[in-house]
């Protein structure tokens, strides 16, 4: 046992740099977490589609609902569907052990996956799964390949096929071809997805949404003890020759 | 060291105003200490009011739930058990709840919103401990010929009647607290909150 | 009133007494700079980590299954908690900063030189109580990084002969970093190493009042004495230089702050992305990173790749790296200059000085980079880092050998002011 954690660990020491992911560019998305609306439909998204799966369970809906200026009532009747208090965690119904069955692995707990993931990251990621008839779950990603996660947004972005080019012997991935539209737009996803990936980063840390107000006040104040004490440091150190 | 020429009025001001926005800014540096000790958003949600079912509540039964981490009784007190309210009065130490903790719709001789039912706190105004129902009346209650039903503590003896009220002369001191709560339908009770309301 | 309390006090404790030796008559040289904030600073953090600390401690689990989510928790559902937690890991990173530079003043003014030797020793104790306590603290958020860092850095100990195996599961208190791990180490973080840190820091006060400050000009103020016996070049520590340190901790206090609400992860350095996901046993980051400020002693112990002698070069890693730490403390006695500050000092240690530093920051920087790679110019980073390791080290053993005979201008009488 201790030999082969030795082992382990002297083989993650030097290189330790193995990283399986693939080098798609990533998009870029406008984070905005003054954008209230925004939050709020990604709200709307995460409830209706991520949390039937993965669960943020260090999130408490009334948290949610008092930083989103959603109303109880509004919460009540289209954001909880799993439990009835408001101040609870929002966790999934699925029992971890079954996800596990399905899948392969459990889904991730995504409260904090923004902090995780870069925004870019996530965004790209919502938008880059393709048909594979070679995966289990028919569905490939590819930023993220042979992700366990269906497609399970496909009703509303449809499905796509992904177009590969052959390079120097090096197969690349090139573009994605819309099989059957879905639901929404190319465009309409796209910013449904903005808003999903903003509401990930909330969730990640709703402190942020009011940080950066107390920040400032707490710099003004100081520049002016700082400047205060300067006069006074000034002012008796007359006496020194 | 110091110098005929120093300014001591200026000096003096400095020195003041700089004592005082730095006291200030002490004061709104503890803030988020001391508030960080309040009750948190858990503490919050796990002592949020509870719905409490009493539809399948009989008359003459009682049921426990937990409020706060406090055990809260809901009794369905029959008319025989309302008769003998007033019957006792000469036995108990504050028979009027004058000085005993409860929402001011409680402060009448059921202790209730509805005569019938009753909602209590199960804590012991003494020490804490748990008291047990005694809902036999006489010999068979093994607390006296002329024990009417009510509460028994284990722990020191206190004894409460069918309103929560406290008996003269035990180790008690009040009457047993009356939680605040509404009905939100004829067979809800939420307990907790009381809606501001006096019913 | 006052003054008849006062005196009551004092019949029975040295309070007055204690305020003059150390406060309104404690001379110290008035010509300290911008180097000399760092002291009251570092007591500043010291403070600030254990009022945070304890706050911490109110709502923090120590248990394998519970502390990664009641961290979440106390950024979430505790009032202000965020606050809490951002202060003490940024204050983590400040404490750092403020302590290398307090360490570099040193080796700029030679503040390690007689008769400050043992001041200088019990600042490395320190220095080291500290790299202990950072160490153990970045286990407690049990993260996927906190799992990672811990295990590999307490799998150095396995690579001392005969005893090593037996030492790193002694440390872990298991076979793999665990539940038992991260139990001691909160409790070794948060109540044996902060108790030892007081009071090694109020050891170090002692030592510097018993012996005075050094200053920029190297000058020993108290053999040039007035009439009443006070310094010459010196002022009352109090009001002076309280005044002074204020101004510091208001301009330090704007970065601090600054960083704690505009960036507390600080672009990933002070808090790291892999450390948002749970410790989880089977999956190793992509790379294994320790903060910051252990890069450069990361560095040096990853930059020995031969093996010598027939034994591995990982020990021989390990050697190194726990020279690189022990030199420090032989400092006073390899520095034979007969002057103390860099003033008067002659070009060589001027130039070896600069060359420390900068290997110093290279060894950092390559600390966070994947060795094989090439992020500077010309060779890899493994290489870079070899070089640093070598600069690092002839800083220290070239030192006895020209400090002796260095050329130094002449030290003035008395400390230059204005």
């Amino acid at each position: 046992m201790k030999k082969i954690i030795i082992a382990l660990v002297l083989a993650a020491m030097p290189p330790l740099c193995t990283a399986a992911e693939s080098q798609v560019p990533l998009d870029s998305v406008y984070v905005n977490l003054n954008d209230k609306a925004s939050l709020q439909r990604g709200a709307r998204l995460f409830v209706n589609f991520c949390l039937s799966c993965h669960s943020a369970s260090f999130m408490r809906y009334n948290r949610m609902a008092n930083d989103l200026d959603i109303s109880e009532d509004l919460l009540k009747e289209n954001l909880m569907f799993a439990s009835g208090k408001t101040g609870a965690l929002m966790k999934t119904t699925m029992p971890a052990d079954d996800a596990k069955k399905w899948f392969g692995v459990a889904p991730p707990d995504l409260t904090v996956v923004a902090r995780v993931r870069k925004p870019e990251w996530i965004y790209t990621y919502l938008r880059s799964f393709y048909l594979d008839e070679a995966s289990p779950s028919g569905w490939n990603n590819t930023l993220f390949e042979n992700v366990a996660m269906p497609h399970i947004l496909y009703e509303l972005q449809g499905s796509q096929r992904a177009v590969f080019k052959e390079e120097n012997g090096v197969t690349e991935f090139d573009r994605f071809e819309l099989q059957e539209p879905g639901t929404m737009t190319p465009a309409e996803y796209d910013n449904a997805m903005r808003d999903l990936t903003n509401f990930l980063v909330y969730l990640g840390e709703p402190a942020k949404l009011k940080r950066y107000t107390i920040g400032v006040f707490v710099i003004l104040f100081l520049i002016m003890l700082t400047v205060l004490s300067y006069l006074l440091k000034k002012e008796y150190w007359k006496d020194i020759h | 060291m110091a110098d005929d020429r120093v300014d001591k009025g200026r000096r003096r001001f400095l020195t003041a105003a700089t004592t005082g926005v730095g006291l200030v800014g002490g004061a709104f540096a503890a803030t988020p200490f001391i508030l960080s000790m309040a009750p948190s958003e858990r503490a919050k949600a796990a002592g949020a009011p509870v719905e409490i079912d009493i539809s399948k509540l009989e008359a003459g039964q009682m049921i426990r739930e937990e409020w706060r981490g406090m055990p809260v009784w809901v009794l369905n007190r029959t008319q025989d058990m309302l008769d003998r309210l007033p019957k006792i009065e000469e036995w108990l130490a504050d028979p009027e709840s004058a000085n005993s903790s409860q929402p001011e719709f409680a402060i009448n001789e059921w202790r209730s919103l509805k005569p019938e039912i009753l909602v209590l706190v199960g804590i012991c105004t003494h020490l804490g401990c748990a008291p047990v129902e005694n809902f036999a009346i006489g010999p068979g209650s093994g607390l006296g010929d002329d024990w009417p039903g009510g509460f028994f503590c284990p722990c020191h003896g206190s004894k409460f009647d069918l309103a929560g009220r406290v008996y003269k002369g035990v180790p008690a001191p009040d009457n047993l607290a009356v939680p605040p709560y509404r009905f939100l339908s004829d067979t809800v009770i939420l307990v907790g909150e009381d809606g501001g309301a006096e019913a | 009133m006052s003054g008849k309390f006062l005196t009551w006090i004092d019949d029975r404790f040295p309070l007055t007494k204690t305020w003059n030796e150390h406060l309104a008559q404690y001379y110290a040289p008035k010509n300290f700079n911008f180097w000399y904030y760092f002291g009251s600073l570092a007591i500043l953090m010291l403070v600030l980590q254990i009022v945070t600390g304890i706050f911490l401690t109110m709502h923090y689990k120590p248990d394998s299954n519970l502390a990664f989510a009641s961290v979440e928790y106390i950024m979430r559902d505790v009032p202000w908690g965020w606050l809490m937690r951002y202060l003490h890991s940024v204050g983590g990173s400040m404490f750092f900063i403020v302590v290398y530079l307090h360490m570099f003043r040193a080796l700029l003014y030679g503040s390690y030189r007689e008769p400050r030797e043992l001041l200088w020793l019990i600042g490395c104790v320190i220095f080291v109580a500290l790299m202990a306590e950072a160490f153990m603290g970045y286990l407690l958020p049990w993260g996927n990084m906190s799992y990672w860092g811990a295990q590999v850095i307490i799998s150095l100990f396995g690579a001392i002969p005969y005893i090593g195996d037996g030492l790193s599961e002694w440390i872990r208190g298991d076979f793999v970093v665990s539940d038992a791990t991260l139990n001691r180490f909160f409790s070794l973080h948060v109540a044996a190493l902060p108790l030892v840190l007081v009071a090694l820091v109020f050891v170090h006060i002692v030592a510097l009042h018993k012996v005075g400050s050094n200053n920029p000009d190297g000058i020993e103020i108290k053999q040039n004495k007035d009439a009443n016996g006070v310094p010459k070049d010196g002022i009352p520590f109090h009001p002076y230089y309280t005044v002074k340190d204020i101004v510091g901790v208001g301009v330090f206090m704007m970065l601090y702050l600054g960083i704690v609400f505009f960036a507390p992860e600080f672009f990933g350095f002070f808090l790291e992305k892999d450390n948002f996901a749970p410790a989880n046993s089977l999956q190793t980051p992509p790379d294994i990173v320790p903060l910051w400020y252990f890069t450069p002693f990361y560095s040096i112990l990853r930059a020995i790749t031969y093996p010598l002698f027939g034994i591995d070069a990982k020990v021989w890693g390990v050697v190194a790296m726990g020279l690189s730490i022990f030199l420090l403390f032989l400092l006073p006695w390899l520095d034979r200059s007969p002057v103390k500050s860099i003033r008067y000092r002659g070009p060589t240690y001027k130039v070896m000085l600069t060359l420390f530093v900068v290997a110093f920051i290279i060894l950092g920087y390559m600390g966070m980079k994947h060795p094989d790679h090439t992020d500077l110019i010309w060779f890899k980073n493994v290489r870079w880092a070899q070089l640093g390791t070598l600069v690092y080290f002839a800083f220290f053993v070239s030192l006895p050998f020209y400090s002796r005979r260095e050329k130094t201008k002449p030290v003035p009488e008395r400390v230059t002011f204005k």
